[in-house]
């Protein structure tokens, strides 16, 4: 609890709530919530954004067992497809954040967004 | 030899999440829908399971770093239990239909959020390098 030295904005209740708020976006969309997570640790805890990305990443690993846990009761997760993606994603996310520091990511990332765009349209239309 | 396909598929949403700084579930449902042609309910629960190792791995990579503050973390996971268990049902109960469009309208919220970070970077990087020298 000596944490005096960070600048705290918020306390228990503040995580709490978010944890709330990320158990259930994480559930219902099948992603981590760091979308939600980030910004909220950012006004509501008075984190920067470093110390808020990390921690949320560190946050997603309990709320998508979760999720897991009880899509799997379900019968929804396919857990061979899930291994067979999310290992090779190690090694693939190595490489992303390696050539995050070579390339200039700007003009890609528009490129991207646009993509993601593009790939909503297709979910909807198909 | 479509196992294969699907594991460059993961090495590639991989890759997008590394460079991009999303998560990877707004690739890997995505991927698990129209590339697998799984449902959008069980590419969504699958996706749940794939994000583990890798943010596992991330938080791994972090530690030196200090940044992650574990017991605020924990928190935040210990608060998520019971919501996370009834986004499952909810998501379980909704129609297909629904969960896709949903799942639509966060990408295009992501994309946006996204583009909105990098001219706020791009800008900090400009104000960093400050205004040209002057002779003195």
């Amino acid at each position: 609890m000596a944490e005096a030295n960070s600048a705290r904005h918020g306390g228990i209740p503040q995580l709490v709530a978010i944890g709330a708020a990320a158990g259930m976006f994480s559930a219902v969309f099948g992603v981590g919530g760091g979308i939600l997570v980030v910004p909220l640790l950012i006004t509501l805890m008075g984190y920067d954004t470093r110390t808020a990305t990390a921690t949320s990443l560190a946050a997603i690993i309990f709320v998508a067992v979760w999720g897991t846990v009880a899509h799997g009761a379900l019968g929804n997760v396919e857990y061979g497809h899930a291994m067979l993606v999310g290992i090779p994603a190690m090694l693939g996310v190595t490489l992303g954040v390696a050539l995050k520091r070579r390339l200039p990511t700007e003009v890609l990332t528009y490129l991207f967004a646009g993509m993601m765009v593009a790939v909503a349209v297709l979910l909807v239309v198909e | 030899m479509e196992l294969l396909a699907v594991a460059l598929l993961g090495v590639a949403a991989g890759v997008v999440a590394g460079l991009f700084g999303v998560g990877g579930g707004v690739i890997f449902v995505p991927a698990l829908t129209l590339v697998v042609g799984l449902s959008q309910l069980h590419a969504e629960a699958t996706s749940l399971l794939a994000i583990v190792p890798v943010a596992l791995l991330g938080s791994w990579q972090q530690r030196r770093h200090g940044h992650i503050r574990w017991r605020d973390a924990g928190v935040i996971g210990a608060a998520s239990v019971v919501t996370a268990i009834a986004g499952a049902f909810i998501a379980d109960a909704a129609p297909e239909r629904v969960l896709r469009i949903a799942f639509a309208a966060l990408l295009v919220v992501t994309a946006a959020q996204l583009c909105l970070r990098s001219r706020r970077d791009a800008r900090a990087r400009a104000a960093a390098a400050g205004p040209p020298p002057t002779a003195p």
